[in-house]
């Protein structure tokens, strides 16, 4: 496309910056954040892995509130991070006007980006904390391999940041999401192997789910909490990065073209 | 001495439309430099085109010496900008808007304090500082912007319209802060539909419209070449145009009527019989170079 600027973007401490910005926000606002952090977890744990889990018993070998907590985990990282990348970088991006301010420094969108996803896979670790303290307390996790789980969230949130900035990015205004989350997040939420396993899924439908990148995450959260080896762990880490090198350039490329005009 | 800033035909194409046609000038370090222009005429695109946010598509831009293309960084990092609108980061206080922006430009902390106590007590805003930045007033804001624009000790500051919305005092209260900053050795480009601004602060000056600069010089020079020195401004309406025209030349706008001319003396002894016409007597100054220039047409866009 023409008028685009294509230039690999580079990363430097400034991104910092821009990360480090973020999270004096979120501190002020942190009573909201946890009561959000705990609240839902808990409630889907308690509700579908206790109420549904009555009935289920176990699913893949393993009782069904470890099977849900683990995939929760997951899916609760991709929703924290598209949050963040869609709502508030956009706030920060188009009416707030925030990143023209940061523009007139020396930093460059490469910068600001790069901070916003690292947020983004902060505040995955935040939630994916939570969720770690509500499951461990009600019994689901049996390892402490369970702790890997938090720099497999921050690379799911990470993953997960660079499209939702993309949509950022092409926005219109905020209605606009809406076409993400029901086109992307709630189908990757509901098929990705959350709620069951994927292999129940007709042959078709798995080859399209194993492309998307929440199943890959659910499946080195899933043996993390459940204490059991991981399986082909370079595939799955290798799938996440790599939606989070393409996300992060075409993320860099498209706020270029909407910023520097 | 070396100009802070040299633009050689410097020019900016959207598909279908042409912000800024063709333009250069030289801006002399230590001055203060105007950008005048309706809307529209090109002087933010300009000012964009200065700290690397809007890539040119023609000509050559230097500041500092360094070509914007590829030092734009380096060349930010000498700059403050204050924007046409306050982007205030509404999350943060005061004092934090500065400590955050002063992190953008990895200013060391030992150093930040000092600046940010001094510069609360440039822009009056000491007793604010822990004051959310929404429940500022409009020239509370301003002053915190022009604040913030200064914590990297620029060598330029570059103002994009910095007292449109504002009240008479605040205006003036930006105003004299700025010859302040300007009495301090630092180089100021404002842009501004002001007519009266742009002769206070302004050293030289620029009148740009489509894309264009018109003329440049000190705002005495533009009016000397361009407009007769006194201006008799007339409302009412005139039974003998004719008789006037010939003693002046008159611009009609609607009912009122611009009379210039070198020598008043024999308009004045006519209006004096003329009881029902309220005149006012002036010199002229840059709006009549300005509306001269750029014409009356109403600019929407």
């Amino acid at each position: 496309m023409s008028g685009m600027n294509w230039q690999l973007p580079l990363i430097r401490r400034g991104s910092l910056t821009i990360w480090r910005r973020n999270i004096l926000v979120w501190r002020k606002l942190i009573g909201p954040a946890i009561v959000m952090n705990f609240g839902e977890p808990a409630l889907y744990l308690l509700g579908l892995g206790f109420g549904l889990g009555f009935f289920i018993g176990e699913m893949a070998n393993m009782p069904y509130l470890t099977f849900l907590a683990s995939g929760i985990i997951a899916s609760t990282a991709m929703t924290t991070a598209s949050f963040e990348g869609m709502y508030s970088v956009y706030t920060r991006m188009v009416p707030q006007n925030t990143y023209e301010a940061i523009l007139t420094t020396p930093l460059d969108i490469d910068d600001i980006l790069a901070g916003e996803m690292l947020w983004c896979g902060t505040k995955s670790i935040f939630s994916g904390i939570a969720i770690l303290l509500v499951a461990t307390l009600l019994g689901a996790v049996h390892s402490w391999h369970a702790l890997w789980t938090i720099p497999v969230v921050f690379l799911t949130g990470l993953c997960f940041a660079g499209p939702a900035i993309i949509m950022s990015a092409l926005s219109p205004g905020y209605d606009f999401f809406n076409y993400y989350f029901v086109l992307a997040v709630t189908p990757m939420f509901i098929m990705c192997g959350v709620f069951y396993p994927i292999s129940t899924l007709p042959e078709v439908m798995q080859s399209i789910v194993y492309i998307l990148p929440l199943t890959h995450a659910v499946e080195l959260t899933r043996p993390l909490i459940a204490g059991n080896p991981v399986e082909n762990p370079l595939l799955h880490i290798g799938v996440l990065a790599t939606y989070t090198l393409i996300g992060y350039y075409l993320a860099v490329v498209l706020t270029r073209k909407r910023l520097i005009v | 001495m070396q100009p802070i800033v040299r633009a050689r035909h410097l020019q900016k194409h959207f598909p279908g439309f042409t912000a800024v046609k063709d333009v250069s000038f030289d801006i002399p370090r230590g001055q203060c430099f105007g950008f005048l222009g309706p809307n529209g005429a090109g002087k933010t695109t300009t000012l964009r085109m200065l700290l690397g946010l809007s890539p040119s598509t023609g000509g050559e831009l230097t500041l500092f010496d360094l070509d914007i293309r590829s030092h734009a960084r380096d060349i930010r990092r000498r700059i403050g900008v204050v924007p046409q609108q306050d982007n205030l980061d509404p999350d943060f206080t005061v004092r934090e808007n500065l400590q955050i922006y002063a992190s953008y430009f990895a200013i060391p902390a030992s150093e930040v304090k000092s600046r940010i106590t001094s510069l609360l007590e440039f822009a009056a805003l000491s007793d604010r500082a822990d004051a959310k930045t929404n429940h500022l007033s409009g020239g509370m804001q301003r002053r915190l912007t022009i604040a913030r624009a200064l914590i990297n000790d620029p060598e330029l500051v570059i103002l994009d319209e910095p007292t449109t919305g504002l009240d008479p005092q605040a205006r003036h209260v930006i105003w004299a802060k700025l010859n302040e900053l300007r009495e301090r050795g630092k180089t100021l480009i404002l842009t501004s539909h002001y007519m009266e601004e742009a002769e206070r602060l302004c050293d030289e000056l620029v009148i740009m419209d489509h894309g264009e600069i018109l003329d440049q010089g000190t705002p005495a020079e533009l009016i000397r070449r361009h407009v007769e020195p006194e201006v008799i401004e007339i409302r009412g309406m005139l039974s003998d145009s004719r008789e006037i025209e010939q003693l002046c030349r008159v611009e009609h706008i609607g009912r009122s009527h611009y009379c210039y001319t070198h020598n008043p003396r024999p308009l004045l002894d006519h209006l004096q019989h003329q009881h029902e016409l309220v005149f006012l007597h002036r010199p002229a100054g840059l709006e009549d170079v300005f509306l001269n220039l750029t014409g009356r047409a109403l600019r929407d866009i």
